[in-house]
C-alpha cells in the first residue's frame, strides 16, 4: 500500500479521522505522517487550547482590540481611543484588559485606595438593556473557573469551560 | 434666590481670610462622580440628559446642603448669564457648550457648586479662601457621602469611581490651590519653580483653569493623579508641595523688600495710581495692576485697602460681570469706560476706620 499523501513511499501509518461527522482513513509514509502528526497537534493539542486562552486575554491583536465592543452602550474600544471618552461605566467591564494597562500608564497604578460611596452601586436595578446581568454574572463565573483549570494545569476541564465561554460570548455578540 | 442676587455678592472664597491669604486666594476640591450603568454625558441622547437632570435634582432636595441653592438649566441662560457664571469660576467654558440637558447648582456663599453633565454627571466643587485644603475636604466628604447614600455612583473597589475620562478615574479628586505669585515672577524665578512643580505630577494653569494663561501672577497648582493614593494623601502631597511654594515667594518678597524696596513701593503706588484715576482701561491692564496692588497690600505698603475688595475687583472687572451691574450688553469701548468708573469708585471709598 502506497503513502494517501505522496502516492510514492510505502504507508506504514494507518489512521482513522473524523471530520464533520465523516470518517476517513489515511494510510501515510513515515515521512508524511510525522508531518501531519506536527499539523494535528496545531489543530487539537495544548498549543491550541493555550492560543485559545489567550485571546480574551491579554494578546488581544490590534485589529480585534478596536473593534471589542461595550455591550451596554455600544461603544467599541477603537471609538474610545478616537475620543478619549468612555461611553459609560460599563464601558469599564468590557474593555477591562486594555483599561487596566492604560491606567497603569497614567497613574502609576491600578488599585484604588480612596474612599468608597455609602450606598454599593450593585443596589441600584440594572435597566434592562441587550445583555442581561445574569448572563454576564455566568459569564464571568466560567471565566474564573477557566483561570482556575489552567492555574491547576487541568488542561482537559480548561478545554470544555473554554468552549463554553466561548459560545456564551458568541450568544451575547448575536443579541 | 436668583442669578441676579450674586451681582453684588462677594463668594467666600474671595473673603481673603484664612491660612496664608497674604498668597493664596483659594482651596478648591472638585470632584468627578457619575450614575451607575447611564451612559456618560458625551455619549448620552439629550431625552436620557434630561433625564439625568431630574434624578440628579430629586435627590439634592433631599440633602440639607442644598436647601438654598440656585438651581439653573444652562439652556435657558443668555449667553451673558453663562459668561458671568465661568468668570466667577462657578462652571467650566465646556460646560456652557451645547447647553441642552446641562445644570448647575450653587450655594448661596459660592462654597458649593455642582456641574451636572459637563464631562461626568456630576463635576463637584467645594472653594474656600486661603490655603485650607483640608477643611474644604471635610465638607466635600460629607456632601459626597449625602448625595452617594441618594443616588447610585458608577464605582468598582478595584478602579474606584468611574469616569468618562480615565485620567480622573479612581477617587476622581482634583485639588487645587490658587497662588499669588508676583514676587518669584519679578525675581524671573517663576520658570524654575514651575518646571519643579511639572516634574512632580502636578499641573500648573491659569486664573482660569484648563487652558488659560497665567494673568495676574496668579497660577493654580493641582495633583495629575487620581488612582493608586486616597484623598488625604493626595491633599497631603499638595499640602507638601504647596508649602515650599510658599517658602520661595515669601523669600522672594521679602529679598525685594530689603535689597529693592524704592522699586517695589515705586511699581505698587504707581499701580494704585492708575487704578485710582484712569477713565479708560482694559481688563488685562487692570488685572496686572491689581496684581501689584494687591503685593503691596499683602507686604504692608498699603495700608488702608482692604484685600477682599482687591480680590473682588479682580472678578467684576470682567466683562460679563459689568454687562450684569450695568443690567445691558455693552460694547468694548463702554466697557473699558464702565471698568474705569467702577475701580475709582470702589477704591476711593476705601479709607482707613
Amino acid at each position: 500500500m502506497q503513502c494517501d499523501i505522496c502516492g510514492k513511499k510505502k504507508a506504514t501509518v494507518h489512521l482513522t479521522e473524523i471530520v464533520d461527522e465523516q470518517m476517513t482513513e489515511l494510510h501515510l509514509c513515515e515521512d508524511c505522517a510525522r508531518e501531519k502528526s506536527v499539523q494535528m497537534e496545531q489543530q487539537f493539542g495544548l498549543a491550541d487550547l493555550l492560543a485559545g486562552l489567550a485571546d480574551f486575554g491579554k494578546q488581544v491583536k490590534g485589529e480585534d482590540r478596536e473593534k471589542i465592543q461595550c455591550p451596554h452602550c455600544g461603544m467599541s474600544y477603537g471609538d474610545f481611543r478616537k475620543f478619549g471618552r468612555l461611553g459609560c461605566s460599563e464601558c469599564y467591564s468590557a474593555f477591562k484588559d486594555q483599561l487596566d494597562i492604560l491606567l497603569k500608564k497614567i497613574h502609576g497604578a491600578n488599585q484604588h485606595l480612596g474612599k468608597s460611596p455609602l450606598q454599593v452601586p450593585a443596589a441600584v436595578p440594572a435597566p434592562a438593556q441587550k445583555s442581561s446581568p445574569a448572563a454576564k454574572d455566568l459569564l464571568q463565573d466560567l471565566k474564573d473557573e477557566l483561570q482556575k483549570a489552567i492555574q491547576a494545569e487541568d488542561f482537559e476541564k480548561a478545554a470544555v469551560l473554554r468552549d463554553k465561554v466561548h459560545e456564551m460570548e458568541k450568544k451575547e455578540n448575536k443579541k | 434666590m436668583t442669578l441676579d442676587d450674586f451681582v453684588y455678592h462677594t463668594g467666600e472664597w474671595l473673603k481673603g481670610t484664612g491660612p496664608h491669604a497674604d498668597i493664596v486666594m483659594s482651596s478648591r476640591i472638585r470632584l468627578a462622580r457619575n450614575l451607575d450603568k447611564k451612559f456618560f454625558p458625551n455619549k448620552a441622547p439629550k431625552k436620557e440628559l434630561l433625564d439625568i437632570v431630574e434624578v440628579i435634582k430629586k435627590a439634592f432636595d433631599q440633602i440639607d446642603y442644598f436647601r438654598d441653592s440656585l438651581f439653573l438649566r444652562i439652556g435657558e441662560l443668555d449667553n451673558v448669564d453663562k459668561k458671568f457664571l465661568i468668570e466667577r469660576h462657578l462652571m467650566s467654558h465646556e460646560h456652557a457648550n451645547n447647553p441642552e440637558g446641562k445644570a448647575l447648582v450653587i450655594s448661596q456663599e459660592e462654597v458649593l457648586s455642582v456641574m451636572i453633565n459637563e464631562e461626568d454627571h456630576l463635576r463637584i466643587q467645594v472653594m474656600h479662601s486661603g490655603f485650607n485644603l483640608k477643611e474644604t475636604w471635610a465638607i466635600m466628604n460629607t456632601i459626597d457621602d449625602q448625595i452617594s447614600d441618594k443616588l447610585g455612583y458608577a464605582f468598582t473597589p478595584k478602579w474606584g469611581y468611574l469616569t468618562a475620562c480615565p485620567t480622573n478615574t479612581g477617587t476622581a479628586m482634583r485639588g487645587s490651590v490658587m497662588l499669588h505669585l508676583p514676587a518669584l515672577v519679578m525675581t524671573r524665578q517663576i520658570n524654575k519653580v514651575l518646571a519643579a512643580i511639572s516634574k512632580l505630577n502636578f499641573a500648573t494653569r491659569g486664573f482660569y483653569g484648563e487652558g488659560t494663561q497665567a494673568i495676574g501672577n496668579f497660577y493654580q497648582i493641582s495633583n495629575q493623579l487620581s488612582l493608586g493614593h486616597s484623598e488625604q494623601d493626595i491633599i497631603e502631597n499638595i499640602n507638601g508641595l504647596i508649602h515650599q511654594v510658599l517658602e520661595q515667594e515669601e523669600q522672594a518678597r521679602q529679598a525685594l523688600l530689603v535689597q529693592n524696596q524704592a522699586m517695589l513701593e515705586d511699581k505698587v503706588f504707581r499701580s494704585f495710581g492708575i487704578l485710582k484715576n484712569a477713565h479708560i482701561i482694559s481688563s488685562q491692564e487692570t488685572v496686572e495692576l491689581l496684581s501689584m496692588l494687591r503685593l503691596g497690600v499683602d507686604v504692608g505698603i498699603i495700608k488702608d485697602v482692604d484685600r477682599k475688595k482687591v480680590n473682588e475687583l479682580f472678578i467684576i472687572i470682567q466683562p460679563a460681570h459689568l454687562q450684569k451691574i450695568e443690567g445691558k450688553k455693552l460694547t468694548m469701548g463702554a466697557r473699558d469706560t464702565l471698568r474705569a468708573d467702577l475701580i475709582r469708585k470702589k477704591l476711593s471709598v476705601d479709607k482707613p476706620g
